[in-house]
């Protein structure tokens, strides 16, 4: 080109006429449109067009390299000064500057499991730091009122767990803070939800997630800012990221991890099924409690009504009657030994007045004399004259007898 | 149960009237109320059972988008 000009001064070229040229130098060599290249990244810039501008370098040399947005929105990590990857692109020339720059359509981590020993490194820092760390956690409401969702808004996910949270809990009011979940956008994309349900929105609790895919897809998740931003953030998270086994950093940043989308979902509400019958419950315990409460009314006014019967008149009445008739039987008792005793004092004095019966003495061959007249027991002679008439009683019938003479002052 | 306080329930959200509920159950079993008590007790408990129900019931799930601002410009790193 130089020796073109320089041979033909006449024919000079402007500086497009030269870029240009050099463009289509660079964009018909088979080789140049088709390359690999390594090196690291250094003076990364992502605007918010979207696209990437970063210099590739080695020790000695270094390229500028463009890759734009819809290249980019596929990219699985995020790129960052110091990283070495692979570039694959065409070499081509911006006009504006001159510069010769690769257009980059794919860029990956260099070497073996490059992603995923920066995914441990990431790990092992943030752990250290303490950003995983079981104290910091925050308690999941039991019955939240609002929820944030941080996800895609076009995605399976966000209908799985939207279906689940109307078939759990439609009580709760829902709040979708939409991003990118995938791409070089998506990092940045959910930081941004975070920091708005955080500041304006004020749930009860985030969930977030996206659904399964490679583990490549999911990269967004292992991004430390979003990680950070979980950790960070003041309501709780729930990270339900794509299946049951892919442990992301954002499962380790949140307040609970739930394995998938529909999961998360799951454990942040309560089941509508089992909270009716909890309801039901309650209502059930009212009537319970209400009847035992009645039945201790009804006891203690049954107390209530015989300590008063107890207390009354008419049993201090009752109570003197029968001992009255204690008193009563006592002495009948008493009583009957007196006169039983009586009864037989009289038997004996009965007996010893048998034994002093005069006519037991007559049997002795005594007489009992009296005069005829008046039946006077004649105990001197001169009780009597002569031709009184006289009776003698003797053990064995009597007589009676005239007095023919009487001896007066004789005798024993 | 006056009018007024079934007014009120009938304001209550769900999370309010769930609480409550709880708590209603809690005084009827622990405490020895006087009979009236109990009985007014009773009435606002089953009012409140008959709240919670009713919103779980008729619940529709209220979904809302947010309007997203463009994300800022990173910094530039090297």
């Amino acid at each position: 080109m130089k020796q073109y000009s320089f041979f033909q001064p006449n024919n000079i070229l402007s500086v497009s006429q030269l870029t240009g040229y050099l463009r289509q130098i660079l964009e018909r060599d088979e080789i140049l449109q088709d390359l690999w290249v390594q090196g690291e990244i250094s003076n990364f810039s992502h605007p918010s067009s979207g696209h990437l501008y970063f210099t590739l370098k080695d020790s000695e040399a270094s390229v500028r390299c463009v890759m734009w947005r819809n290249a980019a929105d596929r990219l699985n990590f995020t790129p960052r000064a110091g990283l070495a990857v692979q570039a694959h692109g065409g070499m081509s020339v911006y006009e504006v500057n001159g510069q010769v720059q690769l257009y980059v359509d794919t860029l990956k981590p260099a070497g073996e499991g490059a992603l995923y020993q920066e995914y441990l490194r990431l790990k092992a820092e943030l752990e250290a730091e303490g950003l995983f760390d079981s104290e910091r956690k925050r308690p999941i409401p039991k019955r939240p009122r609002t929820i944030g969702i941080v996800t895609s808004p076009t995605s399976a996910a966000l209908q799985d767990m939207l279906n689940t949270l109307r078939r759990r809990f439609p009580i709760a009011e829902v709040m979708i803070a939409p991003t990118a979940v995938q791409g070089i956008n998506a990092p940045a994309g959910i930081v941004a939800a975070l920091t708005r349900l955080n500041r304006d929105i004020h749930p009860d609790l985030i969930l977030i997630g996206r659904g399964g895919g490679s583990i490549e897809d999911l990269w967004a998740f292992n991004d430390e800012s979003v990680a950070r931003a979980v950790a960070t953030s003041t309501i709780p998270v729930i990270s339900g990221v794509g299946h049951e086994t892919d442990f992301t950093l954002t499962d380790f940043a949140a307040d609970l991890r739930a394995p998938t989308p529909t999961a998360a979902a799951e454990v942040a509400t309560p089941d509508r099924t089992e909270l009716l019958a909890t309801i039901g419950e309650f209502a059930n315990q009212h009537t319970t409690y209400l009847r035992e409460i009645l039945a201790n009314l009804r006891w203690e006014s049954g107390q209530l009504h015989s300590t008063l019967q107890r207390l009354s008149p008419a049993h201090k009445i009752d109570t003197y009657r029968q001992r009255l008739d204690e008193i009563t039987l006592r002495y009948s008792r008493t009583i009957t030994t007196l006169l039983e005793k009586k009864h037989m004092q009289v038997t004996n004095l009965k007996q010893s007045l048998s034994a002093l019966n005069p006519r037991a003495i007559l049997k002795r061959g005594y007489a009992i004399v009296t005069r005829a007249e008046d039946s006077t027991v004649i105990k001197e002679a001169c009780q009597v004259q002569t031709n009184d008439s006289i009776h003698i009683q003797v053990s064995q019938g009597s007589m009676d007898a005239r007095i023919t003479q009487t001896n007066p002052g004789e005798g024993s | 149960m006056t009018d007024q306080k079934l007014k009120d329930i009938q304001k209550m959200d769900f999370e309010a009237a769930f609480i409550a509920l709880q708590e209603n159950v809690t005084q009827l079993e622990g405490e020895d109320l006087p009979l009236e008590q109990a009985l007014a007790c009773f009435e606002r408990g089953q009012a409140l059972a008959k709240r919670c129900a009713e919103l779980l019931e008729k619940a529709e799930l209220k979904v809302q988008q947010l309007a997203m601002e463009t994300p800022q410009e990173p910094k530039e790193v090297d």
